[in-house]
C-alpha cells in the first residue's frame, strides 16, 4: 500500500451515512421531475397531442367542403378562429394540421435515430477503413444542404406524412450517427463488452444487445431536438407549397395561405397557427435542454 | 501545419466530388430527362426517345455525370430549358442579391451575438439574461417565414419605416445605396441566426469566465473592460469559428425561405421557381453550389481555428 492509497482508506466514511444505490434511470428520471422548465416543455406537447387527436372528436370544424359564403369570416359564433379563403374552420384544420406536424415530427425523428444509431454503432465497432469510409459518408451527408433535397425529393413523389417522414429521416441521421460511435468507441473497450466477446456473442448481439442500450442516452436526447426540428422542416416545405395537399393539411400550408391576406389584416389565419408551431418547437426544446441536463452526470446538480 | 492544410483541402476535394456525384445520381433517379418538360406532356414517345438521345440523356447516369463534371468545369452549369438560357448567366445576374442577403446576415448575427453573449455570461442568472434567454430561445423555435410575416405586419404595415417585397434583381451596390426595401429581409435571416448563435456564445463565455487565466488577469488589477475586451472575447469566440461553418446549410435554408416570403429575387428564389418547374440543371446547380459553400465555410473554418489558436495545431 502507497501512502496515497492509505490516505484515502483513511478517508472513507466509516459506514452508516450511505444511502440506498440508485439506478441511473431513476437518477435522472428524479432529476427531470425537478426541471419545472422540462415539466412545463411536456404539458405543452401533451397538451397538442390531446388537441389534435382527441379535439377532433369533441369539435367537429367544417374542414373538408369549402362554402363560398363563409370565405375569410372572423372568429365568432360557429367558428370560433375564423375561416379560411376556402370557408374551411380555422380551429378544425389546427387540429388536422397539428396531427400532421406532430407525426411527421415524432416519425422522421425516430427514423432519422433509428439509422444513424445502427450505422454509428457499426462503424464504431468496426474501426480502421470500414470506420473511417463511413464517417466520411456521414461528412458528405452532413454537407448536403438538406432542405434542398428534401424538397426536390418532396416535389417528384409528393407528400405523405409515411413519405415526408422518410425523406427528413433519411436526411438527419448523421447527427445521431456521430454521437452513438462516439459512445461506442468509448463503451466497446469496457469490461462487459469484453466479457461478451469472450462469451461468443456476435456483432450483431454485440451492438443490439449491448452497445446500443448504453448509447441510448444521448440519442433520447437528440431526437427531441430532431423533433423539432422536422417540425419546422414540414413547416418550411408546407409554407412553401410543397407540403401536404388536400384533404390533408399540415400547419405551414394554413400559415401560407394565410400570408396572402396579411395587407387585409386577418389575422386569425396567421397568428394561432404560428404560434402552435412555435410553442411545439418551443417545448421539444425545453424537454431536450432537460433531459441532456439529467442524462449528462456532469451536469447533474450536487 | 502545412501538411494539415493540404491534407483538409484534399479531402475537401473528395468531398465535394462525393457530394456532387450523390448529388447527381439523386436528381438523375428523381427527373431522369426533362424531355417531357421541353416537349409537351402529350409528346409522343419516340419523339421523347429522339429528343433524349439527340441531348444525350439515354446514356448511363455516370456517362452523363461524367460530361456534367467536365462541363462544370469550364464554367457551363448547363441549360435551363424552362427559362431559355444557360444557368451560369442566371447565377451570374443573381448571385449578388442572395450573397448580401446571406452575407449581411452572417455578419450582423455575429457582431449582435458576441457581445450579447458576453454580456449574458458577465450577468448570468439576472433578470437581464433570463430575458435575453427567453428571447433567444423563443426567436430559435420560430420558423423563418413566421418570424418574417410578424416583422412585416409590424414594421412595413403597421409602422411603414420600411418596404417589403423586392421584385427585382440587386447588384451589390443597389443593395447598399438604397437599403429601404432589405432592412426586413436581412433583419428576418439575422434574428433567426442570432438565436442559434447567442446560445453557444453564452455557454462558451461561461466556461472562459471560469478559467484561471481569468482570475489572475482580474488578480493582477486589469480593469474588467481589458478582461472582457482582451482575455474573454479571444478565447470564447474561436468555437465560434467552428459554429459559423457549421451553419451555412441552416443559413442558405433560411436565405431559400426568406427569398420566397419577401419576393427577393435571388438564387434562393430561382431555386424555388425551378421546384416548380422541375427545371433539372437550375436544382442540381444550386445544390451543389450549397455543398461547395458549406464544404469551404468548414473549411476555412478549421483552417482559421489553427491559424488562431496553436494548441490546436494538428499537424
Amino acid at each position: 500500500m502507497t501512502s496515497l492509497d492509505i490516505e484515502r482508506t483513511l478517508k472513507l466514511p466509516d459506514g452508516g451515512d450511505i444511502g440506498p444505490v440508485q439506478s441511473g434511470f431513476k437518477l435522472a428520471f428524479r432529476e427531470f421531475a425537478q426541471n419545472k422548465l422540462a415539466i412545463t416543455g411536456l404539458g405543452i406537447l401533451v397538451f397538442f397531442v390531446v388537441f389534435s387527436f382527441l379535439g377532433p372528436v369533441f369539435y367537429h370544424g367544417n374542414i373538408l367542403v369549402s362554402s363560398l359564403l363563409t370565405t375569410n369570416s372572423p372568429p365568432g359564433a360557429g367558428a370560433p378562429l375564423g375561416t379560411n379563403n376556402q370557408g374551411f374552420d380555422e380551429l378544425g384544420m389546427l387540429m388536422k394540421g397539428g396531427q400532421a406536424s406532430l407525426e411527421v415530427g415524432f416519425y422522421a425523428a425516430f427514423f432519422g435515430a433509428a439509422i444513424g444509431s445502427i450505422f454509428g454503432a457499426v462503424s464504431g465497432l468496426a474501426g480502421g477503413l470500414v470506420d473511417a469510409v463511413m464517417m466520411r459518408i456521414v461528412d458528405v451527408f452532413l454537407s448536403i444542404p438538406y432542405l434542398f433535397v428534401v424538397l426536390i425529393v418532396a416535389v417528384r413523389y409528393g407528400a405523405s406524412v409515411l413519405s415526408l417522414s422518410l425523406i427528413i429521416g433519411g436526411f438527419t441521421w448523421q447527427v445521431p450517427a456521430r454521437l452513438v460511435r462516439g459512445e461506442v468507441l468509448s463503451l466497446r473497450t469496457r469490461d462487459f463488452v469484453s466479457a461478451a466477446r469472450v462469451a461468443g456473442a456476435r456483432r450483431m448481439r454485440l451492438i443490439f444487445r449491448h452497445l446500443l442500450p448504453n448509447a441510448m442516452g444521448v440519442v433520447i436526447v437528440n431526437v427531441t431536438f430532431q423533433v423539432a426540428d422536422a417540425i419546422l422542416a414540414v413547416a418550411a416545405l408546407g409554407f412553401l407549397g410543397f407540403g401536404l395537399t388536400y384533404p390533408n393539411q399540415d400547419w405551414g400550408d394554413m400559415l401560407s395561405s394565410g400570408t396572402q391576406y396579411i395587407q387585409d389584416g386577418y389575422w386569425w389565419q396567421i397568428y394561432p397557427v404560428g404560434i402552435c408551431i412555435v410553442l411545439v418547437v418551443m417545448a421539444c426544446n425545453l424537454v431536450g435542454d432537460a433531459l441532456r441536463d439529467s442524462v449528462d452526470v456532469r451536469l447533474r446538480r450536487r | 501545419m502545412i501538411g494539415y492544410i493540404v491534407r483538409r483541402i484534399g479531402t475537401a476535394i473528395v468531398v465535394v466530388l462525393l457530394i456532387s456525384i450523390g448529388t447527381f445520381a439523386l436528381l438523375h433517379a428523381v427527373f431522369p430527362s426533362p424531355a417531357l418538360m421541353v416537349l409537351g406532356p402529350k409528346s409522343n414517345i419516340v419523339v421523347i426517345n429522339a429528343w433524349n438521345k439527340q441531348n444525350g440523356f439515354d446514356q448511363p447516369w455516370i456517362e452523363q455525370y461524367l460530361r456534367y463534371i467536365g462541363n462544370v468545369f469550364k464554367g457551363d452549369f448547363g441549360y435551363s430549358y424552362k427559362q431559355d438560357q444557360s444557368v451560369t448567366s442566371m447565377f451570374a445576374s443573381r448571385w449578388q442579391g442572395s450573397a448580401y442577403l446571406s452575407g449581411a446576415s452572417l455578419v450582423l448575427s455575429i457582431v449582435i451575438a458576441l457581445p450579447i453573449g458576453i454580456y449574458q455570461a458577465v450577468k448570468r442568472n439576472t433578470v437581464g439574461d433570463y430575458t435575453v434567454t427567453s428571447i433567444a430561445f423563443i426567436l430559435y423555435a420560430m420558423p423563418v417565414f413566421f418570424l418574417g410575416l410578424i416583422l412585416i405586419q409590424v414594421f412595413a404595415l403597421d409602422l411603414h419605416w420600411f418596404g417589403y417585397g423586392i421584385g427585382r434583381t440587386l447588384t451589390f451596390w443597389q443593395a447598399l445605396s438604397d437599403p429601404h426595401d432589405l432592412v426586413l429581409p436581412v433583419a428576418t435571416l439575422t434574428l433567426i441566426t442570432v438565436a442559434g448563435f447567442s446560445r453557444y456564445m453564452r455557454s462558451q463565455s461561461i466556461d472562459v469566465l471560469a478559467q484561471d487565466y481569468i482570475k489572475v488577469s482580474r488578480a493582477k488589477g486589469l480593469p474588467e473592460r481589458l478582461v472582457l475586451g482582451r482575455h474573454l472575447v479571444r478565447n470564447a469566440s474561436l468555437p465560434m469559428v467552428t459554429l459559423i461553418g457549421l451553419s451555412i446549410p441552416s443559413l442558405l435554408a433560411g436565405n431559400l425561405i426568406t427569398e420566397s416570403l419577401f419576393n427577393y429575387q435571388g438564387l434562393g428564389l430561382l431555386f424555388y421557381e425551378s421546384l416548380g418547374n422541375a427545371d433539372y440543371n437550375v436544382m442540381l446547380a444550386y445544390t451543389l453550389l450549397g455543398a461547395l459553400l458549406t464544404v469551404i465555410g468548414n473549411l476555412v473554418a478549421d483552417i482559421a481555428l489553427t491559424v488562431a489558436d496553436p494548441r490546436i495545431r494538428l499537424a
